[in-house]
């Protein structure tokens, strides 16, 4: 059943064997995400994928959709475009930790500021998977990388609290353990008149696991299903006890003003403030 | 038809808005800013969108997002921030993206003179992305020229699907002066090429005659995939060596193709010269009158303004410079148009330069003094 609906959204043209690691957890995430466009009714037509540049990046490559293939951390820039284009698109952008959080911090912060209508899944392996393993703004402080080879020093960015605190509309997270959860929160993030961060923890059993001896896809696997707990849950534990885990759940969920909605409004005061003949 | 005074900038985003410019993201930079705030204004009225970005990397790739929905687009900096956009300029370039950049030019380097003019990014304008591409820049000297040109860099982007720079400097972004600006109806508007092939036969960087494939909108059913990646007629990237010199190669040959379109230039009293001067923007205002002056005073001086820069005019500046015994490029920075002048002559004749790059406009003695000593 599952694999009937990601058989209708293939490219027909080549594009076979994928760039992804075995084992690596991007097909699943990016399988949700085609799950959820299915279950909304979207059209292929009218939904666009926009991704930077990094491994999970090269997603849209497989799908029958409309992509941009970006430049690496402005894929929420080129959304941007889109949308304000055309808003009757269903954009959807497909970006990595590094590259929606370090090179496109910027953008995603605005993003989230503007609350256009886009949702972004962030394909978040703590790690920089596609120039060999050094290490993003969302690994864990002593885990290793390629350019970390004495434990990283920096603290990680929260990506919920990141783009809840800079005003998305939809904030949640889930893992790539947890794939049904996954398709739910990215289906209710397009449903969503706003900008919808998703979060989704996901194993790089190449990389990550070779500098953090993770061990193989399902040893991650099973360590990400074991360390994952509900906001309600987290919310019982000191920060110490909460250090390891991975809180999953729906982090914001509101309705502020969207913004390809306000500028419309704006259109409509502009021209009853001008006559015709002052244009030109 | 109407006569008004206005600004180059502002003359500028009213170009835009003729030539069909409906989408511009901006981040707001002296001497530029204008623009944007031009447009702010305008766009809402005509059915277009004005977005202020986070930066200028931002307003560029929102400008592709936007073109690739099938709308004409804009984005207007100066020197830092045309920095920061070589990135998506590049983009654009790989992906065939038509898109307009306007670059009131200020002093550089880095955050350099904010407020006083340069033509220190001729060579950025060609050379500022990184690899091997092709672009176009075009130069106006007058707030006329600027609203003409304006046009004429929309209608070459959507014709030639690339990326046009609109290279101007800060005194002709801010000078006053009057306008004609025709009615709408008489402007020649050029519209991309869309395929006529359905869907399922479309390829979205097709080998055509003309070497420039048709550019579908995203929306209108055609699925295609737009990359940076080096990529074949599909779209799709490809590291396949004969496919990756096929494409560049349509991409130098679009644009010779494209010559008589793209080229433009303007002579004054070429027919009949012992002396040339080379000269463009702001510059060649300054290089009419010392031609007008030295006429005057028996010396038989010819102007060749550049109205395109970039392709750079050999063959025009090869055929004039057989009669001469010399050329004078006068520029508002160390030398850049000269290397190009330099590389036509070949050495046939001497080329000399006149060089201000102290954020003071080029004057008519500054030419005359190196002049009254040949
Ligand atoms: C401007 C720029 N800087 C650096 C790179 C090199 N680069 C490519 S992908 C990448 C990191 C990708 O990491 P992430 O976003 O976490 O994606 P992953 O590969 O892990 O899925 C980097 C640094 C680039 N392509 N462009
Ligand atoms: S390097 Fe890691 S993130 Fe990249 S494809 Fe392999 S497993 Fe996936």
């Amino acid at each position: 059943m599952m694999q009937d609906i990601i058989h209708q959204y293939l490219r027909p043209s080549k594009k076979f064997p994928h760039v992804w690691c075995p084992g690596c957890g991007d097909g699943i995430v990016l399988s949700a995400i085609v799950r959820a466009i299915h279950s909304l009714g979207k059209s292929k037509n009218e939904t666009v994928l926009v991704s930077g540049i990094g491994c999970s990046s090269r997603a849209p490559v497989y799908v029958d959709f409309p992509a941009l293939h970006g430049t690496h951390g402005r894929a929420l820039a080129f959304a941007t475009g889109i949308k304000m284009a055309n808003p009757e698109l269903t954009v959807v952008v497909i970006t990595g930790d590094g590259d929606g959080l370090a090179i496109g911090g910027n953008h995603f912060i605005h993003a989230c500021r503007r609350n256009i209508d886009i949702t972004a899944v962030v394909f978040n392996n703590s790690i920089y998977g596609m120039t060999g393993g050094q290490y993003s703004p969302t690994m864990k402080v002593n885990d290793y990388g390629a350019t970390a080879p004495y434990g990283n020093i920096e603290r990680p960015f929260d990506v919920c609290d990141l783009a809840s605190a800079a005003g998305a509309n939809f904030v949640a997270r889930a893992t790539a353990y947890h794939a049904i959860m996954l398709e739910k929160f990215i289906k209710m993030g397009i449903a969503k008149k706003g900008l919808s961060i998703i979060d989704v923890i996901t194993p790089c059993p190449t990389l990550y696991s070779f500098y953090n001896k993770a061990g193989k896809n399902i040893d991650m696997m099973e360590s990400i299903r074991d360390r994952t707990i509900t906001i309600q849950k987290a919310e019982q534990l000191s920060d110490a006890e909460k250090e390891d885990k991975i809180v999953v759940g729906i982090f914001a969920n509101r309705d502020f003003p969207e913004y390809t909605g306000i500028y419309s409004d704006l259109m409509e005061r502009a021209k009853r403030s001008v006559k015709d003949e002052e244009l030109l | 038809m109407y006569k008004l005074m206005m600004q180059g900038n502002q003359a500028c985003a009213h170009g835009a808005i003729v030539a069909g410019c409906r989408f511009f993201a901006g981040y707001p930079i002296t001497p530029s800013s204008e623009i944007a705030e031009e447009l702010s204004l305008l766009l809402p009225l005509v059915g277009g969108r004005f977005i202020q970005m986070e930066d200028e990397i931002a307003s560029m790739a929102a400008i592709i997002g936007a073109s690739l929905t099938g709308c004409k687009v804009m984005t207007a900096t100066s020197g830092p921030g045309f920095s920061l956009k070589q990135e998506n300029i590049g983009y654009a370039c790989e992906a065939e993206i038509p898109c307009v950049i306007i670059n009131i030019q200020r002093g550089g380097p880095s955050t350099g003179s904010p407020t006083m003019t340069s033509q220190e990014d001729f060579m950025q304008s060609r050379w500022g992305t990184h690899g091997d591409h092709n672009i176009i820049v075009l130069s106006p000297s007058s707030v006329q020229e600027t609203f003409e040109l304006t046009i004429t860099a929309f209608n070459l982007s959507e014709k030639f699907r690339t990326p046009v720079i609109l290279l101007s400097d800060e005194i002709v972004g801010h000078m006053t002066e009057k306008v004609i600006l025709p009615d709408p109806d008489e402007v020649k508007i050029y519209d991309r090429k869309k395929p006529e092939v359905s869907p399922q036969d479309y390829l979205a960087y097709q080998f055509t005659e003309d070497g420039i494939p048709p550019m579908a909108d995203f929306g209108s059913g055609y699925r295609y995939h737009v990359t940076g990646l080096i990529h074949d007629q599909t779209g799709f990237p490809t590291n396949d060596s004969n496919e990756i010199k096929k494409i560049k190669d349509r991409w130098m040959k679009k644009m010779i193709k494209g010559e008589k379109d793209i080229i433009l230039t303007e002579s004054i009293h070429t027919d009949d010269m012992d002396y040339l001067i080379i000269a463009y923007g702001s510059s060649a205002r300054c290089a009419k009158r010392v031609v007008k002056i030295a006429r005057e005073q028996g010396k038989k001086f010819g102007l060749l303004k550049l109205t395109t820069l970039w392709p750079f005019p050999d063959q025009i500046i090869s055929r004039l410079t057989d009669k001469v015994k010399q050329v004078i490029v006068p520029e508002m920075n160390q030398g850049q148009a000269i290397r190009e002048v330099k590389r036509v002559v070949g050495g046939k004749i001497p080329v000399v330069g006149v060089n201000r790059y102290d954020g003071e406009a080029m004057k008519p003695e500054d030419i005359l003094t190196v002049i009254n000593k040949l």
